[in-house]
Parts: structure tokens; sequence; C-alpha cells
């Protein structure tokens, strides 16, 4: 009993951390409908700002909580400074490139974080007069969870006053319920918003200065972080203040009472196995319950689509397929023309293509956007390398364990992404990745863990690579194609009739839910091939494959290409990836590029470069 | 003449508000019925409880004497039951022969077929159904470009792919210019006239109702206060004082 109240007491005091980054991020998309992936990175600034500061002002009270303070407001003028700078520009865009803007800055306070602070986990420092334990029914329980505690209450009775008492909470809690109308009335929207961004990223900076004493700063808070504030706030409900701190409560009390039991077995399954996984199951099963979260509203579906409807899809012209002809003999030609690193790449390339191309099928042709689009390719991966280690399978049969794995995954999550909508679903294809992550990442006995799976090597007539080139390209255009096809077949217009407008097409007999869970599968498949074949590249599997920022990989090449091209991901899966690893072979700093680069073209480009090249097109046709 | 569709006692509320409340209609094949009433009367409500949009507290909805409450909109659909919306809603990034193709695919459940072309399939039904109402040169028009009125066609070729029985239009005339608005009602009329197609509509502009109607159902307040041929409703005193006070004037 002490032991369980000893456990409960952890897990508030953990609470309180998550509760303060999820608080910012909630309030942010409540106001602003941004979904902040930099939120994490603005934790992490936070943790690091405060580290400096305090080693500066020196660690008595004044030095410690002035630290903290002034880290939590530079955290907050640099989330503003990133709001008037680039958000700003960007809000009438489609919500995918906001978070896409937002992901940039993610990569770039990366590299700018190891520039500045360096590889080596910085010690938090101690906070001055709230160091050691203290009893509390007889338990030791450390003093400074005690504040923790009490700190998060504190800051939600403050957050409730901000918005409930003061002018600024009530024109931010009208700008939620209805922007248009804040504006007539005459405010000035774009403080508000610049506002809410300081508040967002400011509590975010305090939750990352407020964790020092009982850890560290290091570069990997950011997005194991994040992960964690997604589920909070969307288990809480987007945009509820409330429903973000019981949301963090329980799924911090759940974290910390299966590492604390970690040796109880469920099943064979350890319980700290479980400690990722839960998190994700959690706001899976809410989710399934109250698809809006605890504590949050209902969104109105509509079936008025805003913005200019998809374009038409139509069948190659001669161009077109001249254009595909050329392609396929400078492919076949290449391993002439180049050496063998940039067969490798090239190999790379044209799996990633595969991979953009099976989210393409999802996002333009189903309407359904995934974060978590990585989870397919990892499965697939992961199906190669559990079948060559613990069957033996040659690559023949290896190969075809990939689409198996990935598809099954499919047809388990995408049964619960389906019931979902907006940024809903988005969060919870995210989670889902998370999931298979986590599980990649835990159980080490099936996967190697974070050492993942080494030795996938093709069998002798494939393992030049040249041959290997061959076989993967081969692959990889044929599934193209099929991919295409699959646009122009029955089901493909099925999947367009439901993004188009679902209530016509429910009143035409279309069960659409089903058939995005069939794309959903299909989609699924077509990663999973791409993820076996890059098994086989690499000659290992690690948890990489499952990862967020191979989501976010994935996501750019797409929107790169343009969402509603069937061509696009083959210019921007190729584009990006060869891009990609010319940077890393160039420069240690090649994610801050990268991030930048991202955030420019969304910037200049809020309509992709084929929206770009679209537009150009038709200004040089009207000005002929 | 058989009974196509039977509502009785139809009732659903909103919190407090009682919406709908008791409503019996019946319609018989080839028969237009004119749901009318003033704003909020619970025309729409009606309306989506008989299409399967909202479920009732109350009542039974049979259609060609089979209960279909508590079907979704896609099953009664598949029965025999065409739908077009107040705010037309058709496929925008297909062309109007495609959107009525869809129609077609979907009433002989081809919707998965990964392998053939959609655009080559029941091309021929598309051209003819497009041609019947008068849409034939507009057949590879993006259905999103058209003009309003021309959607409206389109939303009813789509309505008449799978040979209903019943065709629920929900205000088919909204938001046209008063030209078009009698061209689509005449259209619409001929059509299930020479089909034996039953028709419930609801609609704000009385031309229409009256020159079309072949009875007419008035709402107010969520009941039913009067139901009858057009010159019997016209004469009705409940009616000309709570709803057409202004409109009996004028006539």
């Amino acid at each position: 009993m002490d032991l369980l109240l000893q456990q409960l007491l952890t897990g508030v005091a953990s609470a309180s951390g998550l509760f303060l980054v999820a608080s910012g991020l909630t309030i942010i998309f409540g106001v602003t409908r941004i979904v902040n992936f930099a939120h994490g990175s603005l934790y992490m600034l936070g943790a690091y700002l405060a580290v400096s500061l305090i080693d500066l002002f020196g660690g008595g009270h004044l030095g410690f909580w002035g630290g903290v303070i002034l880290a939590m407001l530079a955290v907050g003028l640099i989330g503003a400074l990133f709001e008037i700078t680039v958000l700003r520009r960007i809000y009438q865009a489609p919500e995918l490139f906001q978070l896409l803007a937002t992901f940039g800055l993610v990569l770039v306070v990366q590299d700018v974080t190891l520039l500045i602070w360096g590889p080596q986990d910085l010690l938090g420092p101690r906070a001055p007069g709230l160091t050691g334990a203290t009893q509390i029914f007889g338990l030791r329980v450390p003093v400074y969870d005690l504040f923790l505690i009490a700190f998060a209450p504190l800051v939600l009775l403050v957050l409730w006053l901000l918005f409930n008492r003061t002018r600024w909470g009530i024109l931010i809690r009208a700008a939620t319920q209805d922007q248009q109308m804040v504006t007539a009335l005459g405010v000035n929207q774009k403080w508000l918003f610049t506002g809410v961004f300081f508040l967002g990223a400011a509590l975010a900076g305090l939750g990352g200065a407020i964790q020092l004493p009982k850890g560290d700063a290091n570069l990997h808070m950011d997005l194991q972080l994040i992960a964690a504030v997604f589920v909070v706030v969307v288990v809480g409900g987007m945009g509820s203040i409330l429903g973000a701190y019981l949301a963090a409560l329980l799924i911090s009390l759940i974290r910390v009472l299966l590492i604390t039991n970690a040796q109880l077995t469920f099943g064979g399954i350890a319980a700290w196995q479980m400690e990722l996984v839960s998190m994700f199951l959690v706001m899976a099963l809410v989710l399934i319950a109250r698809p809006w979260g605890l504590l949050g509203r209902r969104e109105v579906a509509s079936d008025q689509r805003s913005g200019t409807p998809e374009p038409r899809l139509r069948p190659a012209d001669a161009t077109l397929r001249i254009a595909g002809g050329l392609l396929l003999v400078v492919l076949l030609g290449l391993p002439w023309i180049v050496g063998s690193y940039f067969l490798s790449v090239a190999t790379e390339a044209l799996i990633f293509v595969l991979f953009a191309a099976s989210l393409q099928f999802l996002m333009g042709v189903g309407g359904i956007i995934s974060f978590g689009h990585a989870a397919y390719f990892g499965l697939g991966a992961y199906g190669v390398g559990l079948a060559v280690r613990h069957w033996g399978m040659s690559m023949e049969v290896a190969l075809l364990a990939a689409p198996l794995l990935a598809g099954v995954g499919a047809l388990v999550f995408g049964w619960f992404c389906v019931r979902l909508s907006g940024v809903y679903l988005a969060m919870l294809t995210l989670a889902f990745a998370q999931i298979a992550w986590s599980i990649a990442f835990q159980w080490i006995d099936l996967t190697g863990g974070d050492n993942g799976i080494i030795g996938i090597w093709p069998p002798d007539w494939a393992s030049s690579v040249t041959n290997f080139y061959y076989l993967a390209g081969a692959i990889c255009v044929i599934g193209l194609l099929c991919l295409r096809h699959l646009a122009f077949s029955p089901f493909g217009y099925t999947l367009r009739a439901g993004r188009d407008s679902p209530l016509r097409a429910d009143a035409l007999g279309i069960d659409v839910r089903q058939h995005r869970w069939f794309a959903f599968v299909l989609a699924g498949v077509f990663a999973g091939i791409a993820g076996g074949l890059f098994a086989y590249l690499k000659g290992s599997v690690s948890p990489e494959t499952l990862s967020i920022s191979l989501s976010i990989d994935a996501l750019v090449m797409v929107l790169l290409g343009g969402v509603q091209t069937l061509t696009g991901p083959i210019f921007g899966g190729a584009l990006y990836s060869v891009l990609k690893n010319e940077l890393i072979s160039l420069t240690n700093y090649w994610r801050s590029i990268l991030g930048l680069i991202i955030v420019l073209l969304v910037v200049l480009f809020p309509q992709g470069l084929a929206g770009a090249a679209e537009s150009l097109r038709g200004r040089l046709g009207t000005s002929r | 003449m058989s009974r196509v569709l039977e509502v009785r006692g139809l009732a659903k509320a909103f919190g407090g508000v009682r919406a709908v409340r008791g409503v019996d209609l019946d319609l018989q094949a080839g028969e237009m019925l004119a749901l009318i009433g003033p704003n909020g009367a619970g025309k729409s409500t009606c309306f989506n409880l008989i299409n399967g949009q909202l479920q009732p507290d109350n009542g039974s909805v049979r259609f060609l004497g089979r209960d279909v409450v508590g079907l979704p909109p896609r099953r009664i659909w598949r029965l025999g039951v065409g739908r077009t919306f107040q705010v037309a809603a058709t496929f925008a990034s297909m062309s109007a022969r495609e959107n009525v193709q869809m129609a077609f695919l979907s009433h002989h459940r081809r919707l998965r077929r990964l392998v053939g072309y959609a655009g080559d399939a029941y091309k021929q039904e598309a051209c003819d159904l497009l041609e019947r109402v008068e849409m034939r040169a507009l057949a590879d028009r993006a259905a999103g470009v058209l003009a309003y009125g021309d959607v409206k066609r389109l939303e009813l070729a789509m309505a008449l792919a799978h040979g209903p029985r019943l065709l629920l239009m929900d205000e088919p005339t909204a938001g046209m210019a008063p030209q078009e608005r009698r061209s689509l009602m005449t259209l619409t009329s001929e059509i299930v006239r020479k089909e034996g197609i039953a028709v419930l509509f609801t609609e704000h502009d009385m031309d229409a109702v009256f020159s079309h109607a072949d009875r007419i159902a008035v709402l107010d307040r969520g009941e039913k206060i009067a139901d009858g041929r057009p010159e019997e409703v016209r004469r009705d005193s409940r009616v000309q004082a709570s709803y057409l006070g202004s409109f009996g004037a004028q006539s």
C-alpha cells in the first residue's frame, strides 16, 4: 500500500512537466489551429537555457528561480519570433504545411542546440531549498516532487484566471470560438496569435526548466517528449487545458506503475516493456470511446470543403508516356553511367519514391492524412528482419513477409484511424507509428531493441550493387505503376468520391469508412514493400525505420511533389532522398539546412512546388 | 397505385426542442408530395429522419412496406431511394459523366474493383442519363466548375442512376434563378411521372410547389397541420393563418 502511494506521488509529480508543455501546445492549437511539432524543441531549449542561466547566476535561490524564469521568457520570445517570421505567412495554407514548417524548426533547433551546448548531456542543477526528501505518512518523498505536485495545479489556476478574468484571455477564448467574428469586432488578430504563441512557448520552456532538478538537458528530449505531449493533448481534448492536466496525470500514473512494477509480466510481456506502448494504447482507447478526447469539443464535420476543389486526374498523355519511357531508359542504363556509390543512392531514392507514392495514394486519392506512415515502412523492414532472424528465411520469401506484416499492421491501425477525421486522425496515425516504434525499441528479445537486427543480406545473385539496384528498381517501378493504376480503377474513384463529398458518397450507397480502411491497408502494403527492400539495401533494420522523422520525410516528399499529382512522389521522393544524402555527406549540420529548406519551401510555396508550377503555368498561359 | 412511403408518428427532439412531433405521411408511386412550412417547422429534420441521417425518437418509416428506421443512408439508397441535397453535393474533382458513372459503379457493386478503368465503366449508360437531364453537352466538364443549375441537374441524374422508386429532394431549387427553377422542376416532374417515381420534396418557392406538387403537406412547429391537394391546402384556414397568410392575400 505504501509502495503504491509512493508510486502515485511520483506519477503525479512527473505529470507536472508533461502538463506544462501540453498546456502550451493545446493553447496554441485551440486558437491558431496549428499543431506545433516544435513544442518539444521549445521544451528542450527551456532546459538548456535554464542550465546555462542558472550556471551564470550561481545556484542560489535568486539564481535558480531567476534562471528558470528568464529561460521561460526567452523561449516565449523565440516562439513569438517564429510565429511572426514564419507561421504568420502560412495561416491560410493547408494545415500540413504548417506542421511541416514547425518540423523544420525542430531540425534547426536540434542543430543550434548541438552547436551551442555540444553533444554531452547536461546534468540539471538542484533547486535550492527543495533538495532531499521528507517524511509523509511514513513515506520518504523527494521534496522537489512535492513542489512539482503543487506547481501544476497552480499553473492551471493561473491559466484559468488568465483566460477567464482578463480581457486578453476573453479575447483569446472568443478567437478560439470564432476567429472571423473576433476580427470583425476590430481586434488585431495578428498580435493575439503572437501573444498566444509567446504564452504557449513560454509554458514549454518553463516545463523544460522546471524538470531539471529531476533530470538533465539532452539532445533527444525534444522528440522523446513531443510524442507524449501529443498523446496528452489528444487524450485531454485538443484545446482543453484542464483536459491536458487530467490526461497528463493519467498517462504519467500508468507509466510510473508500469516502470516501478517492471518485473510483473502479462502474458509473457514484462510491464516495463509496455511503458511506452501503454501511453499510445490509452490514446487509441480514449479516441475510440470519445473521438474528441476527454474534455474536448466534438469537431463539427462539414461537407463544405474550403478552397479549390482537388484537380481532376487524367490518364497519361503522349508527353507523359514519352517522359516515363525516357526515365525508364535512363534508369536501365544508370549502372553504366554512375559509380556504385551513386547507384546505391539511386536504389535508396527509388525505394523512397515507392514509399512516398504509397503515402500519396492515401493522402491524395484517399484524402486521409497520415503523420505516421513510417509505421508501415518500418513494419515491412521488420517483417524482413524477423523472418531472417527468427526463421532464417531466404530473401525471396522474406520479402513477402514485408508487405504481409505491414498489411496486417495497417489492417489493425487503420480500423481505428478511419473512425476519426482531421487533426485527431493525424494524431492517431502518429500514435500508432509510435506504438510500432515502442515495440521495436522495448521488446528487445524479439526485435533487438535499439540495436535492431543486423545481417540481412541478399543472396549472391542479388548481392552486387548493380543487381540489387535492378531488383529493387524493378519492384519499385512495378509498385509505382500499380499505385498509379489504382487511382484510375473503380476503387480509386470510390476513394476520391469519399474524399470529394462524404455526404454524396453516402447517399450513393458508398460505405466511405470501409473503403478508406481498405485504402489504408493497400497503402500499408506498398509502404511495406519499400521497407522490406530498404532492409536489404542497408543490411539491417532499426527502430529508425519507424521513427517520426521518417514519417515526416515521407510527408515532405509528397508535399514537394504535390499532394494531388500522381507523378509528384517521383520527383519529391527522388529529389528529397538524394538531397538528404548529399547534405549528410557534406556537413554535420545537415539537419538545420534541411530544416531551413523546408521552412523556406513552405513560406515561399505554400501550395507546394506542384501548386507553384501550376500557377506559373496559369500565369504564362494568360500572358500568352 | 401502390404505396411507396408510409411514415407514422415520426418524432424527434433536440434537447428540449421537439422539432418533429408525430408526423404521418403517405406517398404513392408517381406522386409528388411537397413538404412545406415556415423556417424551423421541421421540414429538414423530417427529411433527414426519412433519409436515415437522423434517428427518430419515435415512429416508423416504411419504404415499400419495409421498416427502414435505423438503416444508414447508404443502405436506404440501396433499397431504391434517391436523394438530392439543399446545397448540391457532387464529386468536384470528377467530370459530370464520371459523377454519374460513380452512381452506376455503386449500383452494380463494382466499387472495390482494383482492375480496369472507372472511366470506361457504364460510359454509355451515364451519357444516356445525362442526355435525359439535358446535360449531355457538358458531360466532360469537371463538376466543380459547372454552373449551379447544372450541378443540380447532375445531382438529379446521379439520383436517378439506380432506378429509384422514391426521390427525396431537399429544396431542389434553392439558390437558383427563377428561369432555372422552372425548367428544373418541369424536367423533374416529366421524368418522375414517366417512370412512376414517387417524389417527396421540400421547397420555399411557392410557384414550384403549387405548379408541380400533386399533394402538399404543411408543417408548423413540428406538427402536420394540413395535407391535401394544392387547392385544398390553399383554402385551409389554419394554413393561411400560420404560414400562407401573405401568400393567400396575394392570390
